[in-house]
């Protein structure tokens, strides 16, 4: 019925429309900053301490790792693809440092490490991918178990401790009372803010997700472009292990455990759409904001961490059912 | 090609090959794996997954994944750990009955949303695995069920034997059976492969594209809700984190299974060995004394092979531009045309 009817009109090129407030009322991020709003009103009214800048600031630590696998995996979803084995990636990453650690290599090298594996582990799963064409859920459904074995096999029951401090405070340090991870974060927004959106880089990506085939007509290196995506996951996840190992000071085998799906969460929950060829770094963040604040205030309101997992889950299916409830009821053809 | 390196070249064939080679290859180092005792281990430790992954094959055939099959397993068993500790006295079939009625409730939530909605499937399960997840803490209180506030009857039966063979591993023949009844012989099942192959063509032809994604969706929470009930009756204990993970040991098993997530190809021996493939590989472990922590790496090992070597048949659409051209160029050659529309298809 409706997705028939909808066919032709994908094909038709119109001109870009002119600036509108009723446009800009109507778009992903407009709604996400309004719950935003919505929890900081609430919160602040609800809660003593919410707007506590020392809490605040602590808040951020939650939620600065995974958001940094979040702003690559945007880039890889967007270009239809996903990365399942972010987190064992992580894990895979963190024994590397620890072994290292032992062997006496200095703080700076340790993180070299962490970032060089997590390249590898990326570089292993894009070349799976492009060469042999497998889809990505399928190989890093494979790899995500393939890493985390690794780690485990390593460990076993076992845990890598006693990291120097000179790596710890990229983890628990501050910079004028803000957290450091959280300016890492900030400074990777703009990087991944201006390759998506200021880039022929970024321009090509959106052409491979809505549709690969022209954009390998068009002359894009589709598959090199994915397979530097997976690298470039890879790399955040590594740098996500390195921050996690400074800031918790040990690695265990079930490090991260279940990221994967809260990156991909605030992904989904940015407005990037997973069919591919949408989606913007300013969602994604406000997703990471939004998520952030949730949970801080459900923590400061003494809620068991379980329940979060249902707050989380709740406003992934309400804001993407939503949407095409609103679209059903206005007779339009359910999009995404 | 005789017909001989044709059934050869069947995966479910290779798989069964490949299969048998590696319980060879344990017997060799542990002959006691092959004892009937350490067979109905086997079977019975498998045969959950294997229900599972029955259904998940359906849902996958459509192109679609359901993530929350874990989640809604760990949400009716703890339920049913509930209703058979506070009203001992319910019949068992009482007990079946709810957490099958509960996993159906769940699966078609799934299924309203990607049926009728059509939202992507794995947004909605991603969303509704950690609602399920949150809401056994919520109906628990975060308190464990354990075996001594169930009754014996209620624990007992999954591992009471029928013809010499536990009920659970029953319960697995059965839901072969009729997944093999339901792909091979049915209108609904030879829609699912429609609708995995090209959706467009299957809504062309008038299959009823959101009845059928309704139904594959609650089916599959139907079979969560009753291996829910049996795996907290085989464990003998209800807690939140049960099965936590599962979903992707499930699809695991598919992918060695032979079933593409591209949609539309995949069968039930394939799914029942790819099942099997997992199982024998936990089961072999503290046989022939490897350490459990090596289960992981093996198991991803195996499915990073498996999908390279089922790779080298079913390439994507999208990056093979040239070849997909070629294909259509040899196609106006003579050839069958059955050979033709299927590669055309496959492409």
């Amino acid at each position: 019925m409706s997705e028939l009817t909808s066919g032709p009109a994908k094909h038709r090129i119109a001109d870009g429309a002119g600036f509108g407030w009723g446009r800009l009322l109507r778009r992903w991020e407009t709604l996400l900053l309004a719950v935003l709003a919505l929890v900081i009103v609430v919160g602040t009214i609800g809660l003593r301490d919410f707007l506590d800048p020392y809490n605040l600031a602590d808040a951020t630590f939650n939620f600065s790792e995974k958001a940094l696998i979040a702003l690559a995996m945007a880039l890889l979803i967007i270009v239809r693809e996903i990365d399942i084995s972010v987190s064992a990636i992580i894990a895979v990453a963190s024994v590397a440092m620890g072994y290292a650690n032992t062997q006496g290599v200095p703080p700076l090298g340790l993180a070299l490490i962490g970032l060089g594996v997590g390249a590898l582990c990326g570089a292993f799963n894009g070349v799976l991918v492009t060469r042999l064409g497998i889809p990505s859920i399928v190989v890093t459904i494979g790899t995500m178990s393939l890493y985390r074995g690794i780690a485990l096999v390593v460990l076993g029951d076992q845990a890598y401790t006693n990291y120097p401090p000179a790596l710890s405070d990229w983890g628990q340090g501050y910079w004028a009372g803000i957290p450091r991870e959280f300016v890492v974060l900030l400074v990777f927004v703009a990087l991944f803010a201006l390759l998506l959106h200021g880039t022929t880089f970024g321009r090509r990506l959106y052409a491979i997700g809505s549709n690969p085939v022209a954009a390998r007509f068009s002359g894009i290196r589709v598959d090199r472009i994915r397979l530097a995506l997976f690298i470039l996951v890879g790399t955040m996840s590594g740098l996500a292990a390195v921050l996690l190992t400074a800031r918790i000071g040990s690695t265990r085998p079930n490090i991260a455990l279940g990221w994967e799906l809260e990156a991909i969460t605030m992904v989904i929950l940015g407005g990037v759409s997973i069919a591919g060829g949408a989606g913007t770094i300013a969602g994604v963040l406000l997703a990471v904001f939004t998520l952030g604040m949730v949970t801080y205030a459900l923590g400061l309101a003494n809620v068991p961490g379980i329940i979060m997992t249902i707050v989380i889950g709740a406003l992934l299916l309400v804001t993407i059912t939503v949407p095409a409830l609103l679209l059903r009821w206005r007779g339009g053809a359910p999009r995404r | 090609m005789t017909r001989w390196t044709a059934w050869l070249r069947q995966r479910e064939v290779q798989l069964a090959f490949i299969l048998a080679l590696l319980i060879a290859v344990i017997a060799l180092r542990a002959p006691v794996f092959l004892s009937a005792r350490s067979i109905d281990n086997l079977l019975t430790d498998s045969a959950i997954l294997v229900m599972m992954v029955l259904a998940q094959m359906l849902v996958i055939l459509t192109r679609g994944i359901d993530l929350s099959v874990a989640a809604n397993l760990a949400l009716c068993g703890m339920v049913s750990a509930l209703i058979g500790k506070n009203f001992p006295g319910l019949p068992l079939a009482f007990v079946l009955i709810a957490t099958m009625a509960c996993g159906l409730a769940l699966g078609a939530l799934n299924g309203a949303l990607i049926g009728l909605l059509r939202l992507p499937p794995i947004v909605v399960t991603l969303g509704s695995m950690s609602v399920f997840r949150g809401a056994i803490f919520v109906l628990s209180g975060g308190a464990w069920v354990s075996s001594h506030q169930m009754t014996a009857s209620f624990i007992g039966f999954p591992l009471e034997r029928l013809f010499g063979l536990t009920h659970l591993v029953w319960f697995a023949v059965a839901a072969a059976l009729l997944g093999w009844h339901l792909t091979r012989n049915t209108r609904f099942g030879r829609e699912l492969y429609a609708i995995g192959n090209d959706p467009v063509s299957a809504r062309y032809v008038g299959v009823p594209m959101a009845r059928r994604l309704f139904s594959v969706y609650a089916l599959s929470g139907l079979v969560a809700g009753l291996c829910g009930y049996l795996w907290v009756a085989r464990y003998a204990v209800a807690f939140t984190e049960i099965a936590n993970g599962f979903e992707l040991s499930v699809i695991a098993a598919c992918v060695i299974g032979g079933i593409s997530i591209a949609g539309g190809v995949g069968s039930v021996l394939g799914a029942v060995l790819g099942a099997l493939f997992l199982g024998v590989i936990a089961n072999a472990l503290p046989v022939v004394q490897v350490s459990p922590f090596w289960q992981s790496a093996i198991t991803g090992t195996v499915i990073v092979v498996a999908v390279v070597l089922n790779a080298r048949e079913g390439k994507r659409a999208g990056k093979q531009i040239l070849l997909r051209h070629e294909s259509r160029v040899e196609s106006a050659t003579p050839t069958t045309p059955g050979a033709t529309t299927a590669r055309e298809v496959r492409a």
